[in-house]
């Protein structure tokens, strides 16, 4: 699989880099049940580029994700997103952060049940108190085509459906970046390529920033970029990577079988 | 199965301690009754007991045998006593007389409300002393200008050995001397009455009773039981008299102890009844919840074998452990709170006897019975529920989100209900029948609860307007409010029966005070009114005294009187013809007082048309001497409770009267009620403790007080049910914000800051206290006007006033107590980590 092959011409590929993290280091717990989840780590996530972080579990790279978007305190380092750096911000400064500049896509969709899919949507900049941007909103619902399902309730919509609704909400404010944490573990083969077709397209065609979290080669290759972890450090990283590639490369990873 | 319900239960010990408490509460609320009239009971029976000290047999008048109380000659006699003291068996005897005293404190006011003040005879026996009464300073009276006080009013008032008093028994102002300070045991100064001691001479004369006394009382000699004396004395006995010994007398007084306590702890435990009733709906939204959360461990359960009666009866196990718990602590709590109620009666000035506290073995065996039976009744369907989980939800491995159940069936079984007691009610109300408009109220209560879940979303929606004010954090408490409409149901449901009650007793309370209001002060154009405070009468020079004033421009006695027109009881007042228009405003619809004269009556309506009388028309009228005047008709007027029967000239009445006292003064004053003005009149009449000068407002406020002293009784014996309403508001948000953490993770992960998670669980707190209150005001006001469409038959003046102030109070106190209710889940929704909330299972 290539970029081109998705039809969009290929954004301007900027050298801006929209989060950093550097030495960041994240230990759990103290004394003897202390734990090194993250083990000095500095890596860039540069505008308009979709990168996935692989590793086995207890690789840490989750724990990479929730430091970066502001989530999770960070032991030791620095972690960046733009020009902000997180280690010196409080609870609500960080809570205003990711209102405004982080976009989120989980697991478990974790939509609001008693909202229906457009309230669903909106709901981060009515927790803002803006005006959700009419021809950016209805371009997202068009990308990820929820047009005809936005009346509805979660419990309504199916699995694939109720991700594409997590997806536009992370869509519609125009983050500086999204994080993903397996947003297609939930998922079945073809309702999970969709959503993953829908990421890529928004990083190529619509310029959007987004780091991944993934334990799946085939969701990998539809990034542009993979960066691998093992044991709280970075041990490769792989540039327009295929499945195979990706699968070749986790079974040379330390601690792999 | 034992097991796993005990670690369940132990695993959600933060999860029941809500419900816990809810029925130690109820429990309590129980067990603190039956504690507190037993100990309270048991201490009077002790004192009373302790009374009779002195008596080996009481010989007393026998009511049953004398018909005609006023016709029969003097029995108690001084010569009956001292034949008693003379018996052989006998070794003393003692004739005690009391009545109404009226003693004055330091600043001129009656001591105690009128009736409790009591004044007695001290009645030395033939060692100079009274075994009665046991003096710790100073001596017994001797003189008539000599009294002596109980400790305890002593103490009250600041009197002491050597000052001077003033008091009235009769009409008169006396000033006495204290000459001593007496402990007793008599059962009105161990209640909290006052006493005051004359010389047995001044006593009987100054109490109406010089003949007689009230009772004679005779102390056995050594050697001889009480049986003996009484048959000795039974030998002597004139007719109209009965000798009863003592067991017997302390049987009766026990009795009648017992049934005052009685009566007590069965109003108290009918508060306590609605408490546990309310502590139902926090005990089932509890099993509810827990039983949904805990679906997939319930369908392993049934995989691994477990039949649908047992998964029902573990959930009835963990309810009988939470029960038994609750009970236990609700029984201490009680013993607390009947510790806690004595003193609190105590520093409310009314006095209950010492004594210790008495628990009897039935108590703890009642609070028990009752904690784990209400809990376990209350736990009984959702543990059903609880079977009906399929084994194959245990292999689900999405989460399963739990089926909404239809609400079909139940608003259909609720309107059934609700529409049954709805027509019960109105069949009571266009019958009279009070059963029917009782049992249709309740019926209404409990459709009105099934139907909770369906009146949510309306109710709840028509606030949208008003949450939307707060932004996003409103919106969503709105939905969250209305998600389960069940759980929010039954949540608001337990605050809804208290408001009921607490709404439809205080629309009936302050609607009768206006009717009572109306009724005696209305009718009245006089500035004062004066009369004795116990009610008995007034001498007729009361009047002339007042009248002379050159202050008072008119005056009117009001001189009751009874006899009879064709043999039908009609009461009668007599009045002064030329001054009652000044005085008096009647509703006349014929005639008026103008035209009363010598022969004249007024007539209210009632008797008019039970004669078939009109202005003009002449009838006779019989006295209670049996003598009869023919009397004209001058005017008929529509009476009330309190006004009613014939008016006519004083000169009529007088020479049918055996005693002539007037129960009532009307009093006009030139320059209309002042401060000066009734400082004139108490003057004017010796500033006699005994004689109440009341303006109309003090008049109006004598009713409101009484009125609102029982409305604050049952505000406070209703505030258990409404705590444990709150119980259960805070009870659904905890649990509510336990379900919901992946979703209020999520939304802090998306922006959502602290103080607004916060203020989402608040005002969803609020909204379901709102709607709990919305519907316990609107369903209180409708019962208040059945219930005064009864009244209003008894109590003429009545209608029904909507005290609006209140109810706005009510309402902003239900918000209050919502936004309380929420302090501690709101604090722990604002303390979840975004991270551990939306990391996946």
């Amino acid at each position: 699989m290539t970029t081109t092959s998705t039809g969009f011409p290929a954004a301007a590929r900027s050298t801006a880099v929209a989060a950093r993290a550097t030495d960041l280091t994240k230990v759990y717990g103290s004394g003897e049940t202390q734990v090194v989840a993250l083990d000095g780590v500095s890596i860039d996530f540069r505008q308009a580029e979709f990168t996935a972080i692989m590793g086995p579990s207890g690789s840490g790279k989750s724990t990479l994700m929730h430091c970066v978007a502001g989530l999770d305190s960070i032991s030791s380092g620095s972690a960046r997103i733009g020009d902000t750096e997180l280690t010196s911000l409080k609870d609500k400064q960080l809570t205003q952060l990711r209102r405004d500049k982080i976009g989120f896509i989980f697991q478990a969709f974790n939509l609001l049940p008693t909202l229906n899919a457009l309230e669903n949507i909106t709901l981060p900049m009515d927790i803002a108190g803006r005006k959700p941007d009419k021809p950016w909103l209805d371009r997202v619902v068009e990308t990820v085509g929820l047009a005809d399902r936005l009346k509805h309730r979660p419990t309504e919509l199916s699995g694939g459906q109720q991700q594409r609704v997590a997806v536009a909400r992370a869509l519609a404010g125009r983050p500086e970046i999204i994080f993903g944490d397996e947003p297609t573990g939930n998922l079945d083969s073809r309702s999970g390529s969709e959503i993953l077709g829908f990421l890529r397209n928004s990083v190529h065609g619509l310029g959007q920033t987004i780091v991944m979290v993934t334990h799946d080669p085939v969701a990998a290759s539809y990034s542009d970029r993979v960066v691998f972890l093992a044991d709280g450090r970075i041990v490769d990283e792989l540039s327009r990577p295929t499945a195979d590639a990706v699968l070749d490369r986790m079974r040379n990873l330390p601690g792999a079988a | 199965m034992f097991r796993t319900a005990l670690r369940n239960v132990l695993a959600h010990k933060a999860r029941l301690l809500m419900t816990v408490l809810a029925v130690m509460l109820g429990v309590a609320f129980v067990s603190g009754t039956l504690v507190f009239t037993d100990t309270v009971g048991e201490a009077f029976k002790k004192s009373s007991a302790k009374s009779f000290d002195h008596v080996s047999v009481a010989i007393r008048a026998d009511w049953s045998a004398s018909d005609d109380e006023n016709q029969r000659e003097p029995l108690l006699t001084d010569a009956l006593l001292r034949k008693a003291e003379a018996l052989p068996g006998a070794e003393s005897a003692t004739g005690s007389v009391s009545g109404f005293t009226a003693l004055a404190d330091k600043d001129g006011k009656l001591v105690g409300d009128g009736w409790s003040t009591l004044g007695a005879n001290h009645a030395p026996g033939s060692d100079g002393t009274d075994p009665r009464y046991d003096f710790t300073d100073g001596r017994a009276p001797e003189s008539p200008e000599e009294i002596a006080l109980d400790s305890r009013t002593a103490e009250r008032t600041g009197y002491r050995t050597g000052d001077t008093v003033r008091l009235s028994v009769d009409g008169p102002v006396r000033e006495s001397e204290v000459t001593g300070v007496f402990d007793t045991d008599d059962g009105n100064v161990a209640a909290g009455g006052s006493l005051v001691l004359f010389d047995n001479d001044t006593a009987r004369e100054l109490l109406g009773k010089a003949e007689e006394y009230d009772e004679i009382t005779v102390k056995a000699a050594a050697g001889t039981s009480q049986a003996e004396l009484k048959a000795e004395i039974g030998e002597m006995l004139p007719e109209g008299t009965e000798a009863i010994t003592r067991d017997v007398l302390a049987d009766e007084q026990a009795d009648m102890i017992t049934s005052q306590t009685k009566s007590m702890s069965d109003t108290l435990l009918y508060f306590a009844a609605i408490a546990l009733f309310v502590g139902v709906f926090i005990i089932a939204n509890t099993f509810t919840m827990l039983v949904a959360q805990r679906t997939r461990e319930l369908a392993l359960l049934r995989a691994v074998g477990a039949s649908r009666r047992q998964v029902t009866r573990s959930v009835l196990v963990e309810a009988l452990l939470v029960g038994l718990v609750a009970a236990v602590l609700g029984f201490g709590v009680g013993i607390g709170i009947a510790v806690g109620l004595r003193s609190l009666i105590g520093s409310l000035g009314a006095v209950i006897p010492d004594g210790p506290l008495v628990v009897s073995p039935s108590t703890p065996l009642t609070a028990l019975v009752i904690g784990v039976v209400v809990t376990m009744i209350a736990a009984w369907l959702p543990g059903r529920r609880a079977a009906k989980v399929p084994p194959v939800a245990a292999m689900n491995s999405v989460h399963a989100t739990p089926t909404t159940r239809g609400l079909v069936v139940r608003n259909s079984i609720g309107a059934v209900i609700t529409a049954v007691g709805a027509a019960a009610l109105f069949l009571g109300v266009s019958q009279q029948e009070n059963l029917f408009m009782a049992a249709g109220a309740g019926a209404m209560l409990i459709g009105v609860i099934v139907l909770t879940p369906l009146l949510s979303r309306p109710v709840i929606a028509a606030a949208a307007p008003l949450l939307n004010g707060f932004g996003v954090a409103g919106k969503l408490a709105r939905q969250n409010a209305v998600r389960n409409p069940r759980r929010t149901a039954s949540t608001a449901s337990a605050l809804m029966i208290g408001l009921t009650l607490i709404t439809a007793l205080t629309v009936i309370a302050v609607s009768v005070q206006g009717a009572i209001n109306k009724m005696a002060v209305d009718l009245l154009k006089s500035d004062y009114t004066v009369s004795m405070s116990t009610g008995n009468g007034l001498s007729p020079d009361v009047r002339e005294t007042l009248d002379e004033l050159p202050e008072t421009t008119a005056t009117s006695p009001m001189r009751n009187a009874y006899g009879e027109i064709d043999g039908g009881w009609a009461p009668l007042t007599g009045i002064d013809p030329k001054t009652i228009g000044k005085l008096l405003d009647l509703d006349f619809s014929g005639g008026s007082f103008a035209g009363l004269d010598r022969d004249g009556a007024i007539v209210d309506q009632e008797t008019a048309d039970a004669h078939g009388l009109k202005t003009g028309d002449t009838f006779e009228y019989t006295f209670q001497d049996d003598r009869s005047e023919t009397l004209r008709v001058t005017g008929v007027y529509e009476g009330n409770d309190m006004v009613q029967g014939l008016f006519v000239p004083t000169a009529v009445v007088d020479p049918h009267l055996e005693e002539v006292t007037d129960y009532q003064v009307l009093v006009k004053m030139a320059g209309g009620a002042s401060e000066g003005a009734e400082k004139t009149l108490v003057e004017a009449l010796g500033e006699n403790p005994a004689v109440k000068v009341q303006d109309k407002q003090a008049t109006s406020d004598e009713v409101g007080k009484m009125i609102n002293l029982m409305l604050n009784m049952l505000y406070g014996l209703l505030a258990m049910a409404v705590l444990i309403a709150v119980l259960g508001v805070v009870n659904t948000l905890a649990m509510s914000v336990f379900e919901r953490k992946h979703e209020i993770g999520m939304l802090r992960a998306i922006g959502l800051d602290r103080s607004r998670v916060k203020r989402m669980v608040r005002l969803e707190s609020v909204v379901i206290s709102l709607f709990g209150a919305v519907l316990g005001i609107g369903l209180g006001l409708f019962m208040a006007w059945a219930a005064g469409q009864s009244i209003s038959e008894e109590l003429a003046t009545y209608t029904m006033r909507i005290p609006y102030d209140r109810i706005a109070v009510f309402l902003g106190l239900a918000a209050v107590v919502g936004v309380l209710a929420a302090a501690w889940p709101a604090r722990r929704a604002a303390k979840l980590n975004a991270l551990e909330a939306i990391k996946a299972e």
